[in-house]
């Protein structure tokens, strides 16, 4: 028999400025109606066209995936993309709604407010989980891989708020059985003076190229040192598979791609359904990085690559001939 | 100025039947991801004086990781080092290491806390944020530069759909990633150095935490199921043979990848 929560689980709805939803945020609403009521938090800055809250087709496409309600957070003139602003206000909602549950995307400033949010409200934190389910004590129990994609863990949280941050590609997102008309309900937020007391200088939204996000990409692409910093193969395919294009490490440092492509543990940590390695050999902070990908295509022409030992389907042979070859053959199948 | 530094240390390699780390002996080094930390920390002292206090909390042989903190140049090391903190979340972590702060800034006030972005191959990069709540300090973390001028700290990060530039007057806490700086090696003067600085060991009742508000029973959170993955299935590896691109398209169509 599978328990609910009682209380309502708050879901962050990640938006770019324009106020349009991220892609990720369907996924959690998916995984939320599993655990019990929806409701969604919405965090805006001030100034920005998302201020006021979900226009009518976000609101509506939330309808679809059973948000019941949606709180939009008025945080007063403090900064909303400082992580310690955003989770005064979220620990506020969670308080105010008696919420069960809070679910956000796994990005870096998210789980910055999972540890805040933890810390004010002694709530127990999850974060780069795979999955989330209510056990039959009415606990949260989120799955999450550790040691570079390499065990599976379930971890029970003990507190009567659970703070679940899911990796992007966790769940395919799907509608409700019944669709919703969530309510708006305003909630304004004293927030401390301690949370704004750093200042965002600088803030550069990078520019939406034709290719989705890295993080949140279904297929991902990805260049090493084998493409001795040529990534025309590696773009010519990921645009065919409509995927992102990653970097390893070393093609980032030799500056043939930006920091922001690189994969690894002290990079993005991706989970694509599918990843397509080439001239990647698989060192142990990229495969931290990339091993819980759903299948692992290697392209190298060294057999000896350890990205081999993990890949589903591994050619040994040289990237600039495979990948135009693979490219050509899928537009020819795709018609 | 005086900085202090924060390592988390920890190398793991599995979970043992209780949910806990296993570590093997002889584990106990710093985590590579602190070098950045400890790096950073030296660089502005050397720029604007003060001294690096290296900091970790962990069973005896976490004590490597502070001794290699001496040896890079740091002036003290400081050890929590109690049973009572076995299987503590990041928030008993945390705790501990605030208090460990605040006595440290007893003696002298402290300017900037610098930890590593994440524990290498650890359970979660929350330890950052963590600290600077129980601390109550500003945080800037995942700083890809980092500059201290007029009393304020600056630093450049990137985000994942952005990058920022923040600031924040002293004291602060910062986090710093692999892009920060090159770690120096210990020099052979700074590992004779080292031998004669005492790691000064404190336990739970030193720095007035309750032993029940930390370690593994006090943890929100518990490892309930354990397993390696299995390994993949059915996996292919070819020579091409010229023609081995064409098969790996017909593969992904097959397997409805595309």
């Amino acid at each position: 028999m599978t328990t609910t929560l009682t209380g309502p689980v708050l879901v962050l709805l990640d938006h770019a400025s324009t106020g349009a939803l991220r892609t990720t945020v369907l996924e959690l609403l998916t995984i939320a109606r599993s655990l019990g009521p929806v409701h969604g938090a919405w965090v805006a800055a001030a100034g920005t066209p998302a201020a006021a809250g979900p226009d009518d087709a976000t609101l509506a496409q939330l309808g679809e995936h059973g948000v019941e309600a949606v709180h939009v957070l008025d945080l007063g003139s403090a900064d909303a993309r400082l992580s310690p602003v955003v989770a005064e206000g979220l620990t506020a909602l969670a308080a105010g709604t008696g919420a069960a549950a809070l679910l956000l995307t796994s990005s870096f400033e998210n789980k910055e407010v999972a540890a805040r949010v933890g810390v004010a409200a002694r709530a127990g934190v999850v974060v780069d989980a795979s999955g989330a389910e209510v056990d039959d004590q009415g606990r949260v129990v989120a799955a999450k891989t550790v040691f570079a994609g390499t065990w599976t863990t379930r971890c029970a949280i003990r507190t009567a708020l659970a703070v679940v941050a899911l990796k992007a590609n966790s769940v395919q997102p799907v509608p409700a059985d019944a669709a919703t008309v969530p309510a708006i309900e305003r909630l304004i937020v004293a927030v401390s003076e301690a949370a704004g007391r750093a200042s965002v200088v600088e803030h550069t939204e990078r520019v939406a190229s034709d290719r989705p996000a890295l993080g949140e990409a279904q297929v991902v692409v990805v260049g090493g040192r084998g493409t001795n910093g040529d990534f025309s193969a590696v773009e010519e395919l990921a645009d065919v598979l409509g995927g992102a294009v990653g970097a390893t490490r070393v093609a980032t440092d030799e500056g043939w791609i930006g920091h922001d492509a690189q994969i690894g543990q002290t990079g993005v940590t991706i989970a694509p359904k599918l990843y397509i390695g080439a001239g990647v050999s698989g060192a142990v902070h990229h495969r931290g990085g990339m091993q819980s990908s759903g299948t692992i295509v290697a392209v190298n022409s060294d057999p000896e690559s350890p990205i081999f030992e993990i890949a589903d389907y591994g050619i040994v042979g040289d990237l600039f001939t495979v990948l135009p070859q693979t490219a050509a053959e899928l537009r020819r199948l795709q018609g | 100025m005086c900085v202090k530094h924060v390592p988390d240390i920890q190398s793991e390699r599995a979970l043992g039947p209780d949910g806990r780390v296993v570590r093997d002996q002889g584990d106990g080094t710093l985590n590579e991801l602190d070098e950045n930390a400890l790096e950073a920390a030296l660089a502005l002292v050397e720029e604007h004086g003060g001294e690096v206090v290296a900091l970790t909390v962990g069973p005896d042989d976490a004590v490597d990781a502070v001794r290699k903190g001496l040896q890079m140049g740091a002036e003290q090391a400081v050890h929590v080092l109690d049973d009572a903190v076995a299987g503590s979340d990041v928030f008993g972590t945390a705790t501990v290491l605030a208090a460990a702060i605040r006595r440290i800034g007893a003696d002298a006030p402290v300017d900037l806390v610098v930890t590593g972005m994440a524990g290498l191959d650890g359970l979660t990069s929350l330890l950052p944020s963590a600290l600077a709540a129980e601390l109550d300090l500003p945080q800037l973390t995942l700083a890809a530069e980092l500059t201290v001028a007029d009393g304020a700290v600056t630093v450049r990060r990137e985000l994942d759909h952005a990058s920022e530039v923040l600031t924040a007057p002293l004291p602060a806490l910062v986090s710093v990633t692999d892009q920060a700086n090159d770690p120096r090696y210990p020099n052979f003067k700074g590992i004779m150095a080292a031998r004669k600085k005492p790691v000064d060991v404190l336990t739970l009742a030193d720095l007035g935490v309750d032993p029940a508000s930390v370690g593994g029973d006090a943890a929100w959170t518990e490892v309930v199921e354990a397993a390696p993955r299995p390994p993949r299935e059915n996996r292919v590896l070819v020579n091409d043979d010229g023609e081995a691109g064409l098969r790996l398209a017909a593969w992904l169509v097959e397997n409805k990848l595309v």
